[in-house]
C-alpha cells in the first residue's frame, strides 16, 4: 500500500511538473535543439506539399526555411509537422511546434483569444467557389439551394454561412476535417460547390479527376490574409519571425536575390542594403541572431518575389499572378518597415 | 460501534481470553483494523482530491498565463457555421451551445438506431452460424470474420464511397412515385404538416400499443388455460397500423404532406437523411453485429444440451424449442457482453468525424476550433460520453436483473 501511494504521488508530481514547465523562450529552445519545428498543411500544392520522398515545398514551407536560415545560417534545419485545420492551433499552443505556417487566416479572434499572435501576411488571399462547368453557373449569386463541401475549423465555413445568409440564399454544408476528404466528396458529386481560399481552389483543382471540367467563380467573398503564427508573450521569437518576413520583402525591394546576395555583401555601397545584410550596424544582435541573419535568410530561399514565383507564380502549375501580393512600389500591398 | 464490537469479538475470541476481563477487548486505536482501513482510504481520497484540485488550478493558471480564453461563457456566443444534419432547429446564427446539443442528439440518434439494427442482425447471424445447414452456417461465418476483422474506419469509408458511387445525382434522383427520392444527397421523404386534431393520431398510436400489450397478456393466459394459440403477431401488426389509419380517415385526413421537388441543385422541401448518416449507421451496425453474433452463439452453446433434448422429448419442434427454451436461458450469458458492445458502438460513432457527419465529436471539434476553448470542449465530450455510457449500463443491468427473474 505504502509503495503504491508513493509511486502515485511521484507520478502525479512528475506530470504536474510537466504541465508547469514548458515555454521558456522559443528562440533559446530552438537554438539549443538545433532545428525549427514548423507546422504546415497536410498537402496544399504551392503552399506546403510533400513529395514522395517527404521533401516539402511551397511558400509556407519556404518561409520556415527562411527563419531557419536567419537563425542557423542553414535553411535545411527545419522539421515539418503536417496539421489539419482543426489541429493547428492546439499544436502551437501546446508547444508541439515553434511556428505555424499553414495558410492560416489572420482574424481578430485568433489573434487575441487563443494565446497566439500573427507575425505578418505572407499571402493576401480571399475566399472563392469552385463548381463543375456542367452546372452552367457563372456567379456565386446563383448558388441558391446548392450543397457546398468545405473543411471544418476554417474561416471558410464561417464566411460561407455569412455569405449565403447575407444574400438570402439556402445551402447545405458538408464539412470534413481533411482536405483530401473534401476533394473526394466534391469529386464524387456529393456537393455542387467546393469553397476555400482562392489560392487553395487553384491548388486543390489540380487534384481533381478532370481539373478542366471545373471553374472558379469570379466572386471573392472574404479577406484572407494568410501568415505565420507564434505564441503570444514570447517577444524574442515573435521578432525573429516578423523581421525575417520583413527582411524577405526588403530584399526584394532592394533587388537582393539568391544569385547576388554574396556579391552585395562584399561590394554594395547602398547603406540600406548594408544595414539589411549586416555589413553595417548591429541589427541582427538586437533580435538575438548573427548580424548576417537577413543575408542567410535570402540565401536559404531567395527574396519574397523569388519565393512567390518559385512556388505559386505564373511559371508554376498554379499560375497565380502577383496581384495584391506585389510590393507596394509595384502596385501591391506588400510593405515592410525599413531596417534602421 | 456496536457492530464493530461484535465483529471484533467474533473474529478474535482468543483475544478476549487473553485480556480475560469482562467487556470488550481493548485494542490500541491505531491498531484497530477497521480504523486503519478507513484511515488509509481517507488519506488516499484526500490525496486524489488534492492532486485533482492541483491539476485544475494548474490548468487554469497556465491557460491564463498563455492568454488563452477560458470559461463557459462561449456557449452563448453565436456559432457562425452551419451543420449538415440537425434534429432541432439550428442555423449559423445559433449559439455554440446549441451546436453541441445538435451533436449530442445526432450521437444519440445514430447510436440508438445502430444498437437496434446491430442487435437484430447479430441475433439472426448468431443463430444462423449454429445452423445444421452447411451453407447457412458458412455464410454467417464468412460475414462474421470479414465484418469484425476489417477496421471500422475502413468499413465506414467503404460504405461512404459505395453510397455515393451507387446513387445518382439529385437531378437524376430515383424516386418512388415522386414521393420518396434517393440520390447521392441522401434520401428525401415528404414532410408531415400536422393539421387540426392531428394529435388524435398520436393518441391512437399509444392506444394501439397499450392494446397490443393487453392482447399479449390475454393470449398468454388463454394458452395457459386452454392450450389454444392466438396469432398475436399478425393481430398486433393490424392494430398498430390499423388504428392510427382509421383515426386519420375518421378525422378527415388532417395531415398534409409537403412533397420534395426538383430544385436547381438539390431537391427542395421534404425532410432528408444525409448519406453520411447512412454510411455511419450501416458501418456501425454491420461491424457491431458481427461481435453480437459471436456473443449470441456463445450464449446458446452455453445452454446445456439436455435442455434441447428435454424440450424435444416434450414434443416441441426445433424452432419453438430454440425460442422458448434455449434463448431465454442463453440471455443470461448474452446480456453482460452485449452491454459492452452497445457501449462500444456508441463510442465508435465518434469516428464519423472522418466522413463529415456532425455528431458530438465532429460538431464539438468545430466549436473547439472556432472558439479555441479546447479544455471546455474536451470536458463536455467526456461528460456526455460518460453519461450516455452510464445510462446504457444502468439500463442493461436492469434488463439483466429482469431476465434472471424469468428463470424458473
Ligand atoms: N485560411 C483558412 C484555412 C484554409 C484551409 O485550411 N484550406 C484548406 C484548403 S482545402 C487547406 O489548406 N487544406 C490543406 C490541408 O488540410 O492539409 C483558415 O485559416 O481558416
Amino acid at each position: 500500500m505504502k509503495r503504491t501511494l508513493l509511486s502515485l504521488a511521484l507520478g502525479t508530481a512528475v506530470s504536474l511538473a510537466g504541465i508547469t514547465a514548458a515555454s521558456a523562450g522559443t528562440l533559446d529552445d530552438v537554438k539549443s535543439k538545433g532545428f525549427i519545428q514548423c507546422g504546415v498543411s497536410q498537402g496544399l500544392i504551392g503552399f506546403s506539399n510533400p513529395d514522395d520522398k517527404n521533401n516539402w515545398t511551397g511558400l509556407d514551407v519556404d518561409f520556415c526555411r527562411a527563419v531557419a536560415g536567419a537563425v542557423f545560417g542553414d535553411g535545411q534545419k527545419v522539421k515539418f509537422t503536417p496539421l489539419s485545420a482543426k489541429e493547428r492551433f492546439t499544436a502551437l499552443q501546446s508547444g508541439e511546434i515553434d511556428i505555424l505556417s499553414r495558410n492560416t487566416t489572420w482574424t481578430m479572434g485568433r489573434d487575441t483569444s487563443l494565446g497566439l499572435v500573427f507575425a505578418g501576411v505572407t499571402y493576401y488571399d480571399g475566399q472563392g467557389f469552385l463548381v463543375k462547368k456542367s452546372l452552367g453557373v457563372d456567379s456565386a449569386l446563383k448558388l441558391d439551394g446548392a450543397s457546398v463541401c468545405t473543411q471544418t475549423g476554417t474561416t471558410t465555413e464561417l464566411n460561407l454561412a455569412d455569405y449565403f445568409r447575407a444574400n438570402n440564399m439556402k445551402y447545405e454544408v458538408v464539412a470534413f476535417e481533411k482536405a483530401d476528404e473534401v476533394i473526394a466528396a466534391y469529386d464524387s458529386g456529393r456537393c455542387d460547390v467546393f469553397t476555400t481560399d482562392q489560392s487553395g481552389l487553384y491548388a486543390e483543382r489540380l487534384k481533381l479527376k478532370n481539373p478542366d471540367e471545373n471553374v472558379v467563380l469570379p466572386e471573392i467573398i472574404s479577406k484572407e490574409p494568410l501568415g505565420p503564427v507564434v505564441r503570444q508573450g514570447d517577444d524574442a521569437w515573435f521578432n525573429v519571425v516578423k523581421w525575417t518576413y520583413f527582411a524577405l520583402l526588403n530584399a526584394e525591394e532592394a533587388g537582393v536575390t539568391t544569385a547576388n546576395v554574396d556579391d552585395m555583401v562584399a561590394n554594395s555601397t547602398d547603406p540600406g542594403i548594408r544595414r539589411l545584410l549586416g555589413v553595417e550596424g548591429d541589427f541582427g544582435k538586437a533580435i538575438g541572431l548573427e548580424n548576417n541573419w537577413a543575408a542567410n535568410a535570402v540565401k536559404a530561399v531567395g527574396n519574397y518575389g523569388e519565393m512567390f514565383d518559385r512556388n505559386v507564380g505564373p511559371e508554376t502549375n498554379l499560375k497565380i499572378s502577383r496581384g495584391v501580393n506585389a510590393l507596394w512600389s509595384k502596385g501591391g500591398i506588400q510593405y515592410a518597415p525599413p531596417v534602421r | 460501534m456496536a457492530l464493530l464490537r461484535s465483529a471484533q469479538q467474533g473474529e478474535g475470541s482468543s483475544m478476549s481470553v487473553t485480556t480475560g476481563v469482562d467487556g470488550p477487548p481493548k485494542v490500541a486505536f491505531f491498531n484497530d483494523p477497521k480504523v486503519r482501513s478507513i484511515g488509509v482510504q481517507a488519506i488516499l481520497i484526500a490525496v486524489i482530491i488534492f492532486f485533482g484540485w492541483q491539476m485544475v488550478q494548474n490548468t487554469l493558471a497556465n491557460l491564463e498565463r498563455a492568454n488563452i480564453a477560458s470559461g463557459w461563457g462561449f456557449l452563448d456566443t453565436t456559432a457562425g457555421f452551419d451543420l449538415s444534419f440537425t434534429l432541432i432547429p439550428y442555423s449559423e446564427s445559433s449559439t455554440y451551445g446549441r451546436a453541441i446539443t445538435v451533436g449530442v442528439l445526432n450521437t444519440i440518434l445514430v447510436a440508438f438506431c445502430g444498437i437496434i439494427t446491430a442487435t437484430i442482425i447479430g441475433f439472426i447471424v448468431g443463430v444462423m452460424r449454429l445452423s445444421k445447414n452447411w451453407l447457412v452456417a458458412k455464410v454467417a461465418e464468412i460475414y462474421i470474420e470479414i465484418a469484425r476483422n476489417v477496421p471500422l474506419l475502413v468499413q465506414m469509408f467503404i460504405w461512404y464511397k459505395v453510397v455515393l458511387a451507387a446513387l445518382p445525382s439529385p437531378r437524376a434522383a430515383w424516386s418512388i412515385g415522386d414521393t420518396i427520392f434517393l440520390s447521392n444527397r441522401g434520401i428525401t421523404i415528404p414532410k408531415f404538416i400536422w393539421g387540426d386534431g392531428a394529435w388524435m393520431i398520436g393518441v391512437a398510436v399509444v392506444a394501439a400499443i397499450a392494446g397490443i400489450v393487453m392482447l399479449k397478456k390475454w393470449a398468454h393466459k388463454r394458452q395457459e388455460a386452454t392450450g389454444e394459440q392466438f396469432p398475436v403477431f399478425l393481430t398486433s401488426l393490424a392494430i398498430l397500423f390499423g388504428l392510427p389509419l382509421l383515426t386519420y380517415f375518421a378525422l378527415g385526413a388532417p395531415v398534409e404532406f409537403e412533397f420534395a421537388e426538383q430544385g436547381n441543385f438539390n431537391l427542395r422541401g421534404g425532410v432528408g437523411l444525409v448519406p453520411e448518416f447512412a454510411a455511419l449507421y450501416f458501418a456501425l451496425s454491420v461491424y457491431t453485429a458481427s461481435f453480437i453474433a459471436e456473443i449470441v452463439r456463445s450464449g446458446i452453446l452455453a445452454v446445456n444440451k439436455g435442455q434441447t433434448e428435454a424440450s424435444y422429448a416434450l414434443g416441441l419442434r426445433p424452432n419453438p424449442a430454440l425460442r422458448l427454451v434455449v434463448i431465454p436461458q442463453a440471455m443470461r450469458v448474452i446480456i453482460p457482453p452485449l452491454a459492452s458492445q452497445y457501449l462500444n458502438l456508441t463510442k465508435n460513432s465518434s469516428l464519423a468525424v472522418a466522413i463529415g457527419f456532425p455528431e458530438l465529436v465532429a460538431a464539438g471539434g468545430t466549436v473547439m476550433n472556432q472558439s479555441g476553448q479546447a479544455v471546455e470542449i474536451i470536458t463536455i465530450w467526456m461528460a456526455v460520453y460518460l453519461t450516455i455510457s452510464l445510462l446504457t449500463s444502468a439500463f442493461m443491468n436492469w434488463f439483466n436483473a429482469r431476465m434472471k427473474l424469468v428463470e424458473r
